[in-house]
């Protein structure tokens, strides 16, 4: 039986960042706004208090915050030839859930993309010509939006965070200290940045030796006190050195529950219902107006939720898989190339250097989760690639989010993964190693995608969502390259000796890379190659608007959750502006 | 699935998820007094092993984190003991795996792939490994094996060139145990293992402190905090 | 620690019951209206509290002062239930001498006071008969209220009459013989009912009078902040010297350099009371809903004039503090720098206005140390205001620390930092984790992964 429900001015469907960010948006507009969370609630004086948060066991291997996939996962393969299977377990990526979601347990790396990424393919085209971007069966877009247009909103989440760090292009004059190449900033970071530790110290040194561009990476985790726009208050970070995978026990991490939720919570027409899952957004008769959503809560109690705008604000997979159970969009068929529903799944390329040291202690364990000093000299179009044989690129990170044991004790080339010899390595390396990570973009694929999978469904009976995703040669020359890149500035540092970590072979499903998922209801300039327009409205359904990282139409050599947020602001901006006052499509068709 | 495996299905749940559906309005929610305290091991009782398995689990674990001057060994970390509350609890019972079917071996990228929960798995796999010990190895048992043997049968079923029955699947076996051996060595102690956070003292990791902030700029020096654990150290009683 | 497993539908028709819509039929290209379409109508306690009274209403001056004095009494956090609409009563207020249910007093004839004259109002006021002619239980703090002046009275209840009528009778009160023979108050009140109309001191400023109004009169803060006798009067004399309640201390608030307010500048009070934290401390305990729902939403020159008068409040004596053990006190810096220093920090300062300093801190320095072992135990949560919405959460050790590891950090934390105070025993410690029921791991939401 199905119970409807009072109607809603707006549906939020998952409550993490774009839900904190767009309900808070909402309802400052004076509508009533309800987010269906199918997590529980959590907060920092009780789920991730200062006396447990630091626990590695718990949070990292036991997925203690994470989506739990008992209930609900994907199936994953690499090619179309191939059959998928469950992901049976979390591994490459780590999925959130509950109040805050991802949101609570990222690192706090904030990042803007380069204005030359929001023009992948125009750009990479007029540069290096038309074979540059479509060699390797390479299907990338523009995505019809432009960096000038998100820099105020970008400008909102920094303000929103208290984003610590130091512009390198303030109005475009390049700032000494800060990233010259990133993409003019009106106003300098709320919060000077966070001190660097030994580790990002050296790695700095040693990069600007060779003649690259170090700078601070702009962080979450804040260098000092810090009271945002909405008078939500965050702390100075104590470097304790657990954020990824972790909720911050003392306020000073950048979440919804720091800096959105004090103040969203309060207001009289917002609320939340936790451990509510919607199963399916319904349409109208004619298919081209969404109702509402139908739920199903933990007590196997399932409502019809109307409401005259539906959010979709979940992770990527959830929110493209909800709009193919839906019927909204028509779905990407990869051999045809037609349709756009789950079209252009891509991923993050990664790769690490390890170094290690005889004479210099380390101390990796005083971290954070975007400690580090950082080059963007060969990232996205910062370097010519001409007669490289691929686009995109890197950010090479001397980094030290933290030491926690069981995950992060690197023992050098040729050392065994057990036994007396790993042993004696762990115990001599620990405190005098640690690891830069290249950052790389992700280019889409006519073959990477996602779709509902024909024979493995969720406890709700609906199919689960299947990937297909396999690293182009584009993403294996490009990885290879910084890489080689990150072993120069390794090799300056005069370690003992380091170890190289090269992206190989094709994606697993295993070991943990990144939680940066992107792509399937891509963002564009027409409904032909894109699934929602500029302000992330569905172009077929215009009262569902799909948020997140799924609007990417191929992903950068940056951290996400930046252009994510700024992409949220910039729909809302334009749905509180305009379209509150006129429900319909914001850009024709 | 062998008949160990169908065995301990019998007594293991698969996962468990849901609390209340709860409505928030008006206010930040907060109930004086709680906490999402870590589920500790409490009592020292072995609950998942039988004696011939905890015979097998110490062998093995003692071959991945041996004996050595520079710190305890899994069996010194009581990393057994860590393992056995494990496999008896949620982490055991596949609380966070998907089992459902249909069941197929798939490609190596794919994953794990076995129906089996995680305490199945040892169940099954520790048997597996006997037999085939039984086998290869003049009948004996793998805890029996001279070190040598017991090596070079681990990096067998490292490599996968081990094979095993019952369903089992020796890479991704050796895969969890080598995981979980690991997480009970350097995990905090209240889980059972890393006893008197030896394991924490040998890398010089100074466990659950909180604030740094002291020592960012001091690079290159000693941290001084002493090891603690989230249920503290000697020191917060002893004095 | 078993839970419901999420029970999903094993098989989906089209069983939305999209034929329930009306709005359903609306064909895309016809003009929708425009948002919001379903407006909210509730609003939050605060919001009820701080609704605009339109100058055009009758009688608006009148009704905006009975508005602002409604805040200014703190009505809403006795009279306001757990979900309850604000005044109209039912909160359980647990008294020595058993429970208190408060009173309905929306506009509501039946169940509220929308009957009462203000005569009647005033009455109960100014001397506790309600309108029946029967004695009230200084529960309400009509101890203090008589010293409000019958304008302010009228105005209140003027106001009062304008909220929104709620019809809802609270529980009886669950009082033990002989406190639930309400004529036996005639002798309290013969007793200790000592208070007189308030008279302005013409030796102090019009600002400290405009305090000492607030202070004694509506804002009633010795009901909290003055000892009680063995009958829940106040002790003669000892003025706000720090009182206890509900498993809390309520501090001192004389200027009384190491327990009071004496090392508090006036606008440190002034900003504790306008946000609940300041460079010091934080609200915590009852005073978060004090912050909350009636000082934050006064005016900076009312909570001015309160600090101006509680400045001038006289200590009082000073007892014998003997040096505390070595031993506890090395165990408790242990515990100190593993535990509290990721918020407090290596050197007790704290942040500002997020984790108080802890040296030179009044709270922790009072001579009951149930406020230190209650926030070390449960956890406490800072009052919230628009201005400063965090709430500011101190986390539960109740899981974590023994009994004896929450007295030996108290009593560290009691003298260290400039901080002096008597050592803290694990008895009290026990006692009040009993009291707070936390003998046993209150889990949350989260907690799905006990075994």
């Amino acid at each position: 039986m199905t119970t409807t429900l009072k109607p809603v001015d707006a549906v939020l469907v998952g409550f993490g960042w774009t839900g904190a960010i767009m309900g808070q948006q909402l309802a400052d507009a004076g509508l009533s706004v309800l987010a269906l969370e199918r997590g529980p609630w959590r907060d920092t004086a009780t789920d991730f208090a200062t006396g447990f948060a630091q626990d590695e066991l718990r949070y990292m291997w036991r997925h203690h915050l994470f989506q739990n996939v008992t209930d609900d996962t994907l199936t994953v393969r690499n090619h179309l030839d191939q059959e998928a299977l469950p992901m049976r377990h979390l591994g490459s990526f780590l999925l959130g859930t509950g109040v805050g979601s991802g949101g609570v347990h990222w690192n706090g790396q904030i990042w803007r993309f380069l204005p030359s990424d929001f023009q992948t393919k125009s750009h990479n085209q007029q540069r290096y010509g038309a074979k540059a971007v479509s060699d390797y069966d390479l299907t990338v877009q523009d995505w019809g939006v432009t960096y000038d247009e998100l820099e105020p909103h970008y400008d909102t989440f920094d303000k929103l965070c208290g984003t610590s760090g130091k512009a390198g292009n303030l109005n475009g004059q390049i700032q000494a200290g800060g990233n010259p190449f990133e993409g003019a900033r009106a106003n300098e970071y709320p919060t000077p940045p966070m001190t660097q530790t030994y580790g990002p110290t050296l790695f700095g040194q040693a990069a600007a030796e060779l003649g690259h561009h170090p700078f601070p990476h702009p962080t979450g985790n804040l260098s000092q006190p810090y009271v945002n726009p909405l008078g939500a208050q965050l702390g100075k970070c104590t470097y304790c050195g657990f954020c990824e995978k972790f909720g911050c026990g003392n306020y000073s991490k950048a979440s919804p529950q720091t800096t959105i939720l004090p103040y969203l919570m309060a207001k009289p027409n917002f609320t939340l219902k936790t451990e509510c899952e919607v199963l399916r957004v319904e349409l109208s008769a004619d298919r081209k107006r969404a109702t509402g959503v139908t739920y199903v809560n933990s007590a196997g109690e399932e409502f019809f939720q109307p409401a005259e705008m539906v959010i979709l604000s979940a992770y990527v997979l959830q929110n493209v898989r909800l709009l193919l159970l839906s019927g909204i969009g028509k779905p990407y068929d990869p051999k045809t190339g037609e349709g756009v529903v789950g079209k252009n799944y891509a991923y993050q390329t990664m790769s690490s250097v390890n170094v290690f040291f005889d004479d210099k202690l380390i101390n990796p364990f005083i971290g954070a989760g975007a400690l580090a000093t950082v080059i963007d000299d060969f990232n996205g179009d910062n370097f010519d690639h001409s007669g490289l044989g691929f686009i995109g690129g890197a950010y090479v990170g001397g980094m030290v989010t933290g030491g926690r044991p069981i995950e992060m004790i690197y023992t050098p080339q040729g050392v065994p993964a057990w036994g007396l010899e790993w042993k004696q390595a762990a115990a001599k390396n620990y405190l005098r190693s640690f690891s830069f990570s290249i950052h790389g973009s992700c280019m889409s694929h006519r073959g990477n995608y996602l779709d509902l999978d024909p024979t493995y469904r969720d406890v709700h009976g609906r199919p689960m969502l299947r990937m297909t995703f396999d690293f182009t040669d584009n993403e294996h020359k490009m990885s290879d390259y910084v890489t080689d890149k990150a072993v120069e500035v390794a090799k300056a540092m005069n370690p003992r000796e380091f170890k190289v970590n090269r992206r190989t072979g094709s994606w697993s499903v295993t070991p943990y890379q990144t939680t940066h998922n992107t792509g399937g209801a891509i963002m564009g300039d027409n409904p032909r190659d894109s699934v929602v327009n500029k302000f992330l409205q569905t172009w077929d359904v215009p009262n569902v608007f799909s948020l997140g990282s799924g609007a990417f139409p191929q992903n950068a050599g940056y951290n996400p959750t930046g252009t994510v947020a700024a992409l949220a602001y910039h729909a809302a901006h334009e749905i509180t502006t305009r379209y509150i006052k006129a429900p319909g499509p914001l850009v024709a068709a | 699935m062998g008949s160990a495996g169908a065995a301990a299905a019998a007594g293991i749940h698969d996962g468990e998820l849901g609390a209340p559906p709860q409505t928030y309005t008006g206010k930040v929610p907060w109930q004086e007094g709680a906490a999402d305290a870590p589920p500790a091991a409490l009592g020292t009782d072995f609950r998942f092993f039988t004696p011939a398995e905890r015979s097998f689990i110490e062998a093995a674990v003692n071959r991945l984190i041996p004996p050595d001057p520079a710190g305890p060994s899994a069996v010194e970390a009581n990393v057994p003991f860590f393992l056995d509350r494990q496999l008896a609890g949620p982490f055991g019972r596949g609380d966070h795996y998907f089992l459902g079917g249909p069941w197929k071996k798939g490609a190596a990228e794919q994953g794990y792939q076995m129906r089996f929960s995680p305490a199945q798995l040892y169940r099954a796999a520790i048997k597996a490994v006997d037999d085939y010990a039984a086998a290869n190895f003049h009948g004996a048992a793998f805890a029996s094996l001279a070190d040598a043997d017991k090596d070079k049968l681990l990096k067998g079923l490292e490599a996968g060139t081990v094979q095993l029955g019952d369903g089992v699947d020796a890479k991704s076996f050796f895969a969890m145990l080598l995981q979980n051996t690991k997480e009970g060595y350097f995990s905090d102690p209240l889980y059972g293992g890393n006893k008197d956070m030896a394991a924490w003292k040998m890398i010089g990791f100074p466990g659950a402190h909180y604030d740094y902030s002291e020592w960012v700029t001091r690079h290159g020096e000693k941290v001084p905090y002493p090891t603690v654990g989230m249920k503290g150290r000697p020191g917060w009683s002893e004095s | 620690m078993r839970r419901p497993r999420i029970r999903g539908k094993a098989a989906l028709g089209a069983t939305a019951a999209l034929g329930a819509l009306g709005l359903a039929g609306l064909a895309v290209g016809q003009i929708l209206p425009p948002l919001p379409a379903h407006p909210v109508t509730g609003v939050t306690p605060v919001g009820f509290l701080a609704a605009p009274i339109a100058d055009t209403t009758p009688n608006a001056a009148q009704l905006q002062r009975g508005q602002y004095l409604v805040r200014a009494g703190d009505c809403v956090s006795c009279h306001m239930r757990e979900g309850g609409d604000p005044l109209s009563g039912g909160f359980a207020l647990k008294t020595p001498f058993g429970t208190i249910y408060s009173a309905n007093i929306t506009s509501d004839r039946e169940t509220g006071i929308g009957g009462w004259t203000p005569d009647q109002f005033h009455r109960a006021m100014h001397d506790g008969i309600d309108d029946q002619g029967k004695n009230l239980y200084p529960a309400l703090p009509y101890p203090w209220f008589r010293r409000i002046s019958r304008a302010d009275d009228d105005a209140m209840l003027a106001y009062l009459k304008t909220t929104p009528a709620v019809s809802y009778t609270p529980p009886p009160n669950k009082l033990p013989f002989p406190f639930n023979i309400r004529f036996l108050v005639k002798f309290w009140n013969v007793l200790f009912l000592k208070s007189t109309d308030f008279r302005a001191d013409p030796r102090q400023s019009a600002e400290w009078n405009r305090g000492a109004y607030l202070v004694t009169g509506l804002g009633h803060c010795g009901g909290c902040h003055t000892p009680k006798n063995w009958l829940g009067a106040d002790k003669g004399g000892q003025d706000l010297q720090s009182g206890k309640l509900d498993n809390w201390v309520a501090p001192d608030l004389t200027a009384n350099p190491r327990t009071g307010l004496g090392g508090w500048s006036v606008e440190e009070v002034a900003e504790y009371l306008k946000t609940g934290r300041n460079a010091r401390a934080g609200a915590g305990g009852a005073m978060a809903d004090v912050i909350t729902y009636s000082t934050s939403l006064l005016s900076d020159a009312d909570r001015h004039a309160m600090a101006v008068y509680l400045k001038t409040r006289p200590a009082g004596a000073e007892p014998a503090i003997g040096a505390p053990d070595a031993h506890a006190m090395a165990r408790g810096a242990a515990i100190y720098s593993d535990a509290c220093a990721s918020c407090h920090l290596e050197n007790g300062v704290g942040q500002p206005r997020l984790f108080p300093p802890l040296g030179h801190d009044a709270v922790l320095q009072q001579a009951d140390p149930t406020g230190l072992e209650h926030i070390i135990l449960a956890g406490s949560r800072v009052g919230t205001s628009p201005a400063a919405p965090t709430p500011l959460t101190m986390p539960s050790f109740a899981w974590k620390l023994t009994d004896q590891q929450v007295a030996d950090v108290s009593t560290y934390i009691r003298n260290s930092w400039g901080n002096r105070a008597a050592a803290v025993s694990s008895g009290s410690v026990r006692s009040l984790r009993k009291s707070l029921d936390l003998e046993a791991i209150r889990y949350t939401a989260n907690s799905g992964d006990q075994n």
